[in-house]
């Protein structure tokens, strides 16, 4: 079964939230497992909390694009921001004993752990975008 | 409706906290750094928290389980942890945190360890 659903969010902790809420959904509607929702929903909430704290800043006119489809190749889902980019290459390994005991920065790793692809890119129109797939 | 609760029990000069719910950003993180606070403010400072009912953690809630033992042992105390259910012990794992951890499944093996 395929599909597709395209959802915009303000950038408020709440989305989060709202935006696993309607993943769920939409992976239950396409058939899917309970574990294969579960990894989808982690990355979900880690990509749109990523996408609100650190690329929009919590600025509500700007709004977190969601994009979950169903596919032949797996569950994609796109998210994307209005900031102003990062590096991937510059984010810190969590797992170093040096930074094991940081309070944050464990997001892309989980996102990485539970999907099986992880991409980021510039978007042409401004911000982020991150697409993750997790095949079935 | 909370995304958490917090129940507090004392057993000796262990304080267990019981969790119930979702440790994860927003709510159920900062439920759990004002308990901690809270707690150390009291000088109670072995504090065992049984995630027995926590049926989700994000990356928010793990980086707070990391800050309540960081700031727990700051003050000369121990936090440890107990009955993680299978995807909280593999978040865990994935993050190199079970060699951080004291980890139990048994309520009174935990305790003892703290003496």
């Amino acid at each position: 079964m395929a599909g597709i659903q395209q959802i915009k969010l303000p950038s408020r902790i709440e989305s989060v939230d709202e935006a696993a809420q309607k993943a769920d959904e939409f992976a239950k509607e396409q058939g899917l497992g309970d574990d294969f929702v579960s990894a989808i929903d982690l990355a979900i909430r880690e990509s749109v909390a990523n996408a609100v704290k650190h690329g929009n800043k919590f600025a509500e006119e700007k709004t977190v694009d969601l994009t979950l489809a169903h596919t032949d190749e797996g569950f994609e889902i796109t998210v994307r921001d209005y900031g102003t980019g990062f590096t991937i290459d510059d984010v810190p390994d969590p797992t170093n004993p040096e930074n094991l005991l940081k309070a944050h920065g464990r997001g892309i790793l989980f996102m990485r752990s539970f999907m099986d692809v992880v991409e980021w890119s510039n978007h042409e129109g401004g911000g982020m975008v991150v697409k993750m797939i997790k095949r079935q | 409706m909370s995304d958490i609760t917090i129940s507090e029990r004392q057993a000796g000069d262990v304080t267990i906290l019981d969790l119930d719910g979702k440790v994860t950003i927003g709510e159920g993180s900062v439920a759990l750094r004002g308990a901690i606070r809270r707690l150390l403010g009291e000088g109670k400072n072995k504090i065992l928290l049984n995630l027995a009912s926590v049926g989700y953690v994000d990356s928010s809630g793990i980086g707070e389980l990391v800050s309540s033992y960081s700031a727990v042992s700051k003050e000369g105390g121990t936090l440890k942890l107990l009955k993680l259910t299978q995807k909280i012990q593999d978040l865990l794992a994935i993050t190199k945190l079970l060699t951080v951890f004291d980890v139990f499944d048994d309520e009174g093996e935990a305790l003892s360890s703290f003496s």
